[in-house]
């Protein structure tokens, strides 16, 4: 008996409300004290298509999907055994052969499906009756004549038998469906509860649901957790930063940030818009950032590569903004516009042409997000410069606890601004400070004259904003002198080119350590693990996992990736015995980066580029490997 | 619209110290008189002005005005110039940029600010070249043309800027000569005081490089009777603007008849086109965020939000 460990899969067509399913469960099981850990497969198509949702359930802190799971809720056949019958190239060939030994597996009765030929006798087969028990329900309220308008309710169907096989207190998942439906739609909400139900009775009566190996109670004591998607830590944020303008264009898997942001403009006087392309996302943001607002946008990599024009904009006019998240997906070109990737990193880090300065970061979970996203309207208005948060599909769509939301850099810094003709701010920075004995206006120290790109010691000039008296600047994406107009002269450019580049060294030592790389894990490790972004949950599971067999491996988390600290990253990858890296993109671009940094050749590189994330069980499989010695290949999900 | 000052403004007011490197007798001149004059015969104060502009020779127009400037990317001039003002919708805002700039690369961006109906005015700069890399054919060169500096007669045809901006929304369209400033100003003036996106395409010589349509030619010097190839859409009577907005058949018949007219090439008709008073982007909003009427984004304290509502709803 395996109790509070548990992986709950459904899988059927894209439309089947598989998601409302899945995420009833999660929730039900977070509410009760419960860690969860759900992500979504699916395919970039509306209707039809196959997709899958995984909860995984645990009383241990898990931040990673298993390659198994223990129940599955069928809605369709394909959801069985792939879809090899129809595709010349099957796309996958089902969930059966993911499924623990002594699992369960819940299926649609209409779906002729004969166990007996599975070969996997070792299961449990729960055939149930969906449309029968959707009319059943109905026909209790006098609507059984509607049966085929409620078919989306199979899911809730699915659900409800589940929780007669795990043992899962009813009650507690009736009360989130509830709190789903609610005000004029309470009585679709109590709809499913009566199908869920019948359901759950239907396989209560079936002998074989008693004993099932893997169970759920609920928690002791239900902590007060909340259960997010990335996207909305991510937007979030964004509110909590005081941004006000936020900027995109449809993207999968973008877009979900921007629509959450909408839904809620009126309550925090933000407003979203949705512009013709990301030509004009940017470039609306940069706009307004000028202005003197804090900005946004989101998009996915079909997408920056259509902006990356407006940043080299962004930074040679050193606009604060904007803050940019790009949600990376499977790439090249459309690629794989609903799967996992961490391709974009050196595209991140050279978008557009010249040599210029941008912040690049990239959190490796929603708590690092909030932190960073946070902190990068901070960093882009002192700084002056366009500012990456690297994201990716799984990070946007992960639906997880987390134990507690909360920032450990919270101060708001807007950065040294020129507020009105009182000369405060160049008067602050003061004219003499400047390397070259005088700000650039070529008038001498004691002109008072308010320059937009005056030549400060430090490169930064205090920033106006249009409306302001005295304020007044010019900006041209050409090459300019401090008032701002165009120059091409080779004192100008030098002093210029001085003055932005040099902000990144500002930066390197303004960030703190923490938000810049850590490392996990002993010291003394034989194996040294290289990885960034969405990664970290699950190499920190696998090493849970193989420290337990007793390996010694840490793991270095990269996370500012421009500047990069490569001092640092030098000094502890010095110390390292083996060193391998793993990465969801085909080139190993984090092993690459810390190359060109540091002089260190990481040749053992772990890749995967499948379009899924990497799993618990890859991760242990794979670096048990390296621990062992063994020749690194990369890593592929879905084998038969 | 801005205060007024209650010093009155000059054209002076409105000229920047930097020194002009467009070609001499260059059509910019013109355009860039027409503005600050349209400047200062609305006395908005510098501070509370914002021009911007895309890339090329007009491009540099901002750089010779003494109010906020914005030199942008080519084509892009409209997205940068929504964005800020979206962000402070106290201040005015000017776009302005080449053919090329507005009707080639940044076509899709036209279409979409004439959908958006933002407040703020757009002055083309309509030299039918690419002036800034030699003489290349524009978006508004006719097919069979050749001006001297093309190897060859152009292939493709030019696009109709006035039947685009009123097929893409448009609520304010005219068109105008650089080389008759006071008109020019006239129309750049209601452009501005214009609710909503207005679209001035302001016809241009390029001496340098369009020996087609020159000085001369707009003159009409090569008719057996000099007469200009220009005439003014009011001088005929026409009236483009739109008296009832909620009349469909009224807007049909403004808009057919405005469309005819951009038809005509001589002589060519100047002045308003068209014209129609219908809520802006901006106006819609507001009706959304309320409270972003009297307080423009730029000033909103954003920084002591509750974003707790938000995560309670995720236990």
């Amino acid at each position: 008996m395996q109790k509070n460990r548990l992986t709950w899969m459904i899988g059927g067509p894209q439309g089947s409300g598989i998601n409302a399913s899945a995420e009833v469960f999660a929730k039900a099981c977070s509410r009760a004290g419960l860690r969860v850990y759900a992500n979504i497969e699916y395919h970039s198509n509306i209707m039809g298509k196959h997709s899958f949702y995984r909860v995984r359930v645990d009383d241990e802190d898990i931040r990673s999907y298993r390659d198994t799971a223990d129940i599955l809720v069928a809605l369709d056949d394909e959801t069985l055994t792939g879809d090899g019958h129809h595709r010349r190239w099957p796309t996958h060939f089902g969930h059966l052969h993911e499924i623990n030994e002594g699992g369960g597996v819940i299926y649609d009765s209409e779906i002729e499906f004969q166990p007996k030929e599975s070969g996997r006798a070792d299961l449990r087969f729960y055939p149930v009756p969906f449309m029968e028990i959707i009319k059943k329900a109905l026909e209790e309220v006098g609507k059984g004549e509607q049966a085929r308008r409620y078919e989306v309710m199979k899911n809730t169907v699915g659900l409800g038998a589940s929780l007669a096989l795990c043992d899962y207190p009813f009650d507690l998942v009736a009360e989130v469906i509830r709190s789903q439906f609610k005000g004029k739609r309470s009585e679709v909400g109590e709809l499913n509860v009566r199908a869920a139900r019948l359901a759950f009775e239907h396989v209560k009566q079936h002998g074989s649901a008693k004993d099932f190996p893997y169970t759920l109670k609920p928690g002791s004591e239900p902590k007060a957790r909340i259960l997010a998607k990335g996207y909305e830590i991510a937007a979030i944020a964004k509110l909590k930063a005081g941004c006000s303008f936020q900027t995109y264009y449809p993207i999968s898997p973008a877009t979900d940030e921007s629509v959450f942001l909408e839904r809620h403009q009126r309550d925090y006087n933000l407003l979203v818009v949705q512009c013709e392309d990301e030509i004009s996302s940017i470039n609306m943001a940069v706009g307004a950032a000028h202005m003197g607002v804090r900005v946004a946008t989101a998009t996915s990599g079909p997408g920056f590569a259509l902006m990356v024009e407006g940043i080299g904009f962004a930074s040679i006019t050193e606009a604060p903004g904007p803050v940019l998240v790009l949600y990376q997906r499977g790439g090249p070109s459309t690629g794989m516009p609903t799967r996992q990737e961490q391709g974009d990193l050196q595209f991140a880090l050279h978008p557009a042409q010249g040599d210029f300065p941008h912040i690049v970061t990239a959190p490796g979970d929603l708590r690092e997000s909030y932190q960073d996203i946070f902190s990068a309207f901070n960093w882009a208005e002192r700084y002056q410069m366009p500012i990456i948060v690297l994201s990716d599909k799984k990070l946007a769509s992960v639906y997880t606890t987390i134990d507690k939301l909360e920032l450990k850099y919270d101060r708001i810094d807007r950065g040294e601004r020129f507020t009105g003709s009182e000369w405060t701010a160049l008067d602050a920075k003061g004219p003499n400070d400047s390397a070259n004995g005088h700000n650039g206006n070529g008038k001498g120290a004691d002109v008072k004259e308010y320059l937009r790109y005056a030549l400060t010691k430090d490169g930064i000039s205090p920033r106006s904003r249009p409306g302001i008296p005295g304020g007044r600047f010019w900006v041209t994406s050409d090459e300019h002198d401090p008032d701002g107009h165009i120059t091409e002269g080779v004192e100008m450019r030098m002093a210029m080119m001085h003055k932005r580049m040099g902000k990144l060294a500002l930066v390197q030592k303004a960030i703190p350590q923490d938000q810049q790389y850590a490392l996990h894990g002993p010291a003394d490790a034989e194996l040294t693990v290289v990885a960034w972004g969405s990664t970290k949950g699950t190499i920190l599971d696998a090493i849970r996992v193989l420290e337990a067999q007793g390996k010694k491996i840490n793991f270095l988390q990269c996370r500012l990736m421009k500047p990069f600290p490569a001092e640092a990253v030098g000094t502890i990858l010095r110390k390292a015995k083996h060193i391998v890296s793993m990465e969801e993109n085909y080139s190993g671009q984090l092993a690459s980066l810390v190359t060109e940094h540091t002089g260190i050749l990481i040749k053992d590189r772990i890749n995967k580029y499948d379009g899924r994330p990497f799993s618990e069980d890859e991760v242990v499989r794979a670096l048990a490997n390296a621990y062992a010695g063994g020749k690194i290949e990369p890593v592929v999900t879905h084998v038969r | 619209m801005s205060v007024n000052t209650p010093v009155k403004l000059t054209i002076k007011d409105y000229k920047s110290e930097l020194h002009n490197d467009w070609c001499a007798g260059c059509g910019d001149f013109g355009i860039l008189t027409s503005i600050q004059m349209a400047l200062a015969q609305l006395q908005l104060d510098p501070d509370k002005v914002a021009v911007f502009s895309g890339i090329g020779c007009s491009g540099k127009t901002p750089h010779y005005i003494n109010a906020y400037g914005f030199h942008t990317l080519h084509g892009r001039v409209l997205t940068v110039a929504t964005g800020a003002r979206l962000a402070n919708t106290k201040q005015t805002v000017l776009a302005l940029g080449g053919d090329g700039d507005g009707y080639g690369i940044g076509a899709g961006y036209f279409v979409g600010a004439g959908r958006r109906n933002v407040d703020f005015a757009y002055l083309v700069h309509n030299n039918n070249v690419y002036g800034l890399t030699k003489g290349q054919a524009s978006p508004t060169l006719a097919k069979g043309k050749k001006t001297k500096s093309m190897p060859e007669q152009s292939i493709q045809d030019g696009i109709n800027p006035v039947a685009m901006a009123i097929a893409s929304g448009y609520t304010f369209i005219a068109r105008a000569y650089a080389l008759e400033p006071k008109y020019t100003a006239g129309i750049i003036a209601r452009a501005i005081e214009h609710r909503g996106a207005a679209l001035v395409d302001v016809l241009q010589t390029c001496p340098t490089y369009n020996d087609l349509y020159t000085k001369e030619w707009y003159e009409g010097a090569d008719l057996p009777e000099k007469r200009s190839r220009l005439y003014k859409l009011e001088d005929q009577g026409f009236d483009g603007k739109v008296k009832d907005p909620t009349d469909k058949q009224e807007i049909i018949a403004k808009k057919s008849a405005a469309v005819a007219r951009s038809y005509e090439d001589e002589p060519i008709p100047i002045g308003v086109y068209y014209e129609i008073d219908l809520p802006t982007y901006e106006d819609e909003v507001f009706r959304r965020i309320p409270d972003l009427k009297e307080t423009p984004l730029v000033e909103q304290n954003a920084f002591e939000r509750d974003v707790n509502p938000l995560l309670e709803a995720m236990r």
